[in-house]
């Protein structure tokens, strides 16, 4: 079911990625398909009934549990290059913003 | 018009994405319980070498690997050179940020005084926090990226709201640069002592005390204090404030 989540939250994302040419929806946009494919990478590694990957005082049978954690550590590195990457893309559209006056990217004519 | 068109070649590649996905993997039929033979049972069972028994909670010394998460064993043990590359990652883009950002451009903003002592009673609670979170990273969910962000959070919400900075641009520049290259020393003291970069050198202890799982809380507060104080350092150095009050 989630894995369906994710696939859509992608389909949404492209779809804003490619249907429009405002700078910041841009990155909204790519923010979405990251938060999709986050969630399709974790839900891969679900399992039924499954606790978090996290030896704790429980018993020790909890281990055969644990929801998969390489997944985890794959979208936790995901997560933290997604918000550098939002982070330069919001620097650049406000750079773009102070030099152009516009977030269009249509609106930027060329050489005049 | 264009919307029509990227709706149709959306829709083609939705229908490629889901038909791969559910026929390589399988993954919309994940099988019932738990199948034996994934490949992270390894990491689970702290015998990625070979080895080890089960592992029992406060009981189990000197594992192949001390740290009772497992996302964080995984994170800055197996794969602590994915997360040098990911600390590089994030200053690269912080430089940028930073460089793009130098506009000298002045924002006014009024601060009433509940702002301004509710943000003075705030920050340490919010910077111990971030502290607590980054120094159990080996025990609970959390780490040096969430206790980092937190650090930052609260060094950015001292700065609005009281328009005073809590520590001079300097020294956080210099706190982050100290912090790269000790993760970088550490890395290197596992080259030397134990002939591979970034293993872990330490003795790993009992399971699930604060002071076990090797060189995992060291690394995880070094990568805590340079997120925070690069973070920090890049939204306090970006823009310039008045203060009006």
């Amino acid at each position: 079911m989630m894995q369906i989540v994710g696939l859509i939250l992608v389909a949404i994302g492209l779809y804003g990625l490619v249907s429009t040419k405002h700078v910041i929806r841009m990155l909204i946009a790519l923010n979405i398909l990251e938060l999709g494919a986050n969630i399709w990478i974790i839900s891969i590694g679900y399992v039924e009934g499954g606790v978090a990957p996290i030896y704790t005082g429980e018993a020790a049978s909890v281990a055969s549990k644990f929801v998969d954690p390489l997944p985890q550590a794959m979208v936790l590195t995901a997560i933290v290059i997604g918000f550098g990457v939002t982070a330069l893309g919001l620097a650049f559209a406000r750079r773009m913003h102070m030099q152009y006056g516009t977030y269009d990217l249509s609106e930027i004519g060329g050489e005049e | 018009m264009k919307k029509i068109v990227s709706a149709l070649l959306l829709i083609v590649f939705a229908f490629y994405l889901i038909t791969l996905a559910g026929s390589a993997f399988d993954v919309f039929n994940p099988p019932a319980g738990i199948d034996p033979a994934r490949v992270s049972n390894s990491f689970i069972h702290k015998n990625v070498q070979g080895g080890t028994d089960t592992v029992v909670f406060n009981e189990s010394m000197n594992l192949e690997n001390g740290s009772a998460n497992i996302a964080t064993a995984i994170v800055v043990d197996y794969r602590s050179f994915d997360t040098l590359g990911e600390v590089t990652v994030l200053f690269i883009s912080a430089l940028g940020v930073g460089m793009l950002l130098k506009s000298g451009e002045s924002v006014a903003l009024e601060r009433g005084f509940i702002l301004r002592a509710g943000a003075k009673f705030i920050t340490p609670i919010v910077m111990v926090t971030g502290v607590y979170i980054f120094t159990h990273g080996h025990l609970t969910p959390g780490g040096g990226f969430p206790g980092g962000s937190m650090i930052a959070a609260a060094s950015l919400l001292y700065w609005l709201g009281t328009g005073e900075q809590l520590t001079p641009v300097k020294s956080l520049k210099a706190a982050e640069s100290t912090a790269g290259i000790a993760y970088v020393l550490v890395g290197l003291t596992g080259l030397v002592l134990m002939g591979s970069f970034l293993q872990n050198f330490m003795d790993t202890g009992v399971i699930g005390e604060l002071f076990s799982a090797g060189v995992i809380p060291f690394v995880y507060s070094i990568i805590g204090i340079k997120v925070g104080s690069e973070v920090s350092g890049v939204l306090i150095d970006s823009s310039k404030m008045e203060v009006v009050s």
